[in-house]
């Protein structure tokens, strides 16, 4: 088994800065998520409805996609179906190399994260510019979104001026925020104007209506999908939704779970390429649908649950893991619980099954997820079948591992047991401190009081009963 | 392709595991009088920091004299939306010029973007709970119009504000055809991406003018 995620983490929880930007964000958004909830029994009628629309859509899957691509179809837009990373890339090179284009501008999307879109888009001397503030931080940097709603979270002011300083040579060099992103308005002003193709993701795609919903705050997702004569769309199979009318109850989980908002900025209902008699909009507009190993996800009764998620971030936002390791922690597209479960099963236990292990199982994400993802009770059931492969290989660490587990349900299978049990490991207290190096590196290492805590009750007369 | 098309639709339906019924959602919605419901649709844009106006039918002239203050040279409009033999009539010599937007954007592109001070739309509903626009971008008002000048300048009449995009979507039966282009506004464009903290103006207008009537 791999050991890199605990390098990873460790150097990550090293990182005191970068730490504390993801502390306070994180804080701030759980205040905001809270106060946009006011109303619990509300929150929980409508984390049924999310969990009812989205077990709905994926009991439907086959169905629906076939209905949504009829509609897209009718209403114009070009529908393309991609087994992998590598296939959806290649269709969304075709069209750009069909247009002679040489730049793409694109609005924010974890799908093209997920397929590696950029990079290969500049092998190909394609240039792909990022135009949400926060990918245009992370693309300026050469880094990857930390977080998948505010993927520059880790970084602070003052980074973020040295960065637009060195890129942007003839601005001159602020601090400020508002600055900063009247800069990047001003830099990609001439993008949005001049650039042929436009690329984005989607956050909903209605099968009744053939309705792509993208939903932002500050525009550049509108201009991605309207200034450019060509626009292309890439999202997951997963995405879809049955009819129009879920997507009400869908926005206002999905804003006010990630961010606190009533509702973003900008919601962007897209139906089809600009008409003959329109004076803007895309002559063409394509639909990537991607599989990319979801299909293997969907068919399994109890993981199928994993792709209800519609991306609203706050499971990370509340997870103790993920606030002290940050997004990068975890190495992969999609960081914190949701990446906990999702990378595992979309990249195989093999390649990310330790992930499952970066997780206290405290039970937090679940607790506010809003499509009622039981995602401590999938990371369970990814351990154990980590379990059960590492059975055939397993080295002598989980030869040990599974025998003192062994040995702990003999001992709390029976009082008697317990008893005798605990009375040696009081007495026997000292031994502990050998026991825990691991545990006491960074920490100062627990002592083992003299006596039990059930041998204080006893004296102060209480019972088990 | 079609192949690629049949292999994943295969896949998908290897194991259906029975079905799910379709969720009954009852519509979510306020019995909000219309003046609860403008006022709160004011209360939410104000909180977006829109900037919102009641108004009579002398609203062109607030307007001009609203775009002068913020020093607009220009309001962009188009000229066969329902709106536009208002603004014209109405509209004040001394104002900012008054520019029509009627002709495709490949021949209107450099001027939208590096002339346009201001752009003036209709609307087709206002949602009170989260003090939004509805636009359906017609070939009379195109969508750039609401997204390429810095200033955006909407009016919306009072009995077109429902309480929720539910009640709207169900009522105004939208599932029986949508627009090419269906947009819910609100607000300024803004971003958080530094330190979670607001900036407005990103990429689309930094001010967002709604007039009331
Ligand atoms: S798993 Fe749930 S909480 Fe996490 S991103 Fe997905 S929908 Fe949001």
């Amino acid at each position: 088994m791999t050991t890199e995620l605990r390098v990873r983490a460790a150097q990550a929880l090293g990182r005191d800065r970068v730490r504390a930007n993801i502390r306070r964000a994180m804080d701030g958004l759980i205040d905001k998520r809270r106060a946009a909830f006011p109303d619990t029994e509300e929150l929980e009628r409508l984390r049924d409805q999310g969990k009812a629309i989205r077990d709905h859509a994926l009991a439907k899957l086959p169905a629906l996609l076939e209905q949504l691509e009829q509609n897209c179809t009718a209403n114009g837009i070009r529908v393309h179906w991609a087994q992998d990373a590598d296939a959806a890339n290649g269709i969304i090179l075709d069209i750009i190399r069909r247009h002679g284009g040489t730049a793409i501008i694109k609005g924010k999307s974890m799908v093209s994260e997920e397929i590696g879109l950029n990079r290969f888009l500049e092998e190909k001397g394609v240039e792909p510019i990022e135009t949400d503030l926060g990918e245009l931080i992370i693309q300026l940097a050469q880094e990857h979104p930390s977080h998948i709603v505010a993927p520059a979270v880790h970084k602070d002011r003052r980074e973020i001026a040295e960065l637009f300083n060195r890129h942007y040579p003839d601005e001159p060099y602020s601090e400020d925020i508002e600055r900063l992103t009247a800069m990047a308005r001003r830099v990609m002003r001439e993008r949005f104007k001049a650039t042929k193709i436009g690329l984005s993701g989607v956050n909903f795609a209605v099968a009744e209506t053939g309705t792509l919903c993208l939903i932002e705050n500050e525009g550049n997702g509108r201009l991605s999908t309207t200034a450019p004569d060509v626009h292309i769309a890439v999202t997951g199979i997963e995405k879809v939704v049955a009819r129009l009318e879920h997507l009400a109850p869908l926005l206002t989980l999905l804003t006010r779970s990630a961010t606190g908002q009533p509702i973003t900025t900008y919601v962007n209902m897209i139906s089809g390429p600009r008409k003959p008699e329109e004076l803007d909009g895309p002559h063409e507009v394509h639909l990537v649908l991607l599989d990319n190993g979801r299909s293997r996800i969907h068919a399994d009764p109890e993981l199928r649950a994993t792709l209800r998620c519609i991306r609203c971030a706050a499971c990370m936002n509340h997870c103790p893991v993920y606030v002290r390791i940050g997004g990068h922690g975890y190495g992969t597209v999609y960081p914190g619980p949701i990446g906990a479960i999702l990378e595992p099963q979309l990249q195989g236990l093999a390649r990310q099954g330790e992930l499952a292990q970066a997780s206290t199982l405290c039970g937090a994400c679940a607790a506010v997820c809003p499509v009622r993802i039981p995602i401590p009770q999938l990371l369970n059931r990814l351990r154990f079948e980590q379990a059960q492969a590492g059975r055939k290989d397993a080295g002598a660490g989980a030869w040990m591992e599974r025998h003192l587990w062994r040995l702990w349900a003999w001992i709390y299978a029976s009082p008697a047991r317990y008893e005798r049990f605990m009375g040696l490991v009081t007495s026997l207290g000292w031994l502990a401190k050998i026991s825990v190096g691991p545990w006491a590196r960074t920490r100062t290492a627990p002592r083992i009081a003299k006596r039990s805590l059930h041998d204080l009750a006893r004296e102060e007369g209480l019972s088990n009963d | 392709m079609t192949n690629t098309r049949e292999q994943m639709l295969a896949r998908l339906r290897t194991n259906p595991l029975g079905e799910v019924p379709a969720p009954e959602l009852e519509v979510r919605r306020f019995a909000w009088s219309l003046d609860e419901a403008v006022e709160k649709f004011e209360l939410m844009l104000k909180a977006v920091r829109a900037e919102v106006y009641h108004v009579g039918h002398d609203w062109p002239c607030l307007l001009a004299e609203q775009l002068t203050q913020a020093g607009a040279r220009n309001l962009y409009y188009g000229p066969e939306g329902p709106l536009s033999q208002r603004l014209t009539r109405g509209w004040p010599e001394t104002g900012p010029q008054l520019a029509a937007l009627d002709r495709p954007i490949e021949e209107t592109r450099e001027t939208l973007f590096d002339q346009a001070d201001a752009g003036f739309t209709s609307c087709v509903a206002g949602i009170a709970e989260t003090g939004s626009l509805v636009l359906w971008p017609t070939p009379a008002e195109p969508r750039l119009l609401s997204l390429v000048p810095p200033i955006h300048c909407v009016l919306i009449e009072r009995d077109q504000i429902r309480s929720t995009l539910h009640e709207l979507i169900v009522q105004e039966s939208w599932c029986k055809g949508m627009p090419t282009n269906a947009l819910l506004i609100s607000g300024p464009s803004k971003s958080a991406d530094i330190e979670q903290t607001l900036a407005y103006g990103v990429h689309g207008p930094e001010r967002l003018l709604v007039l009331i009537q």
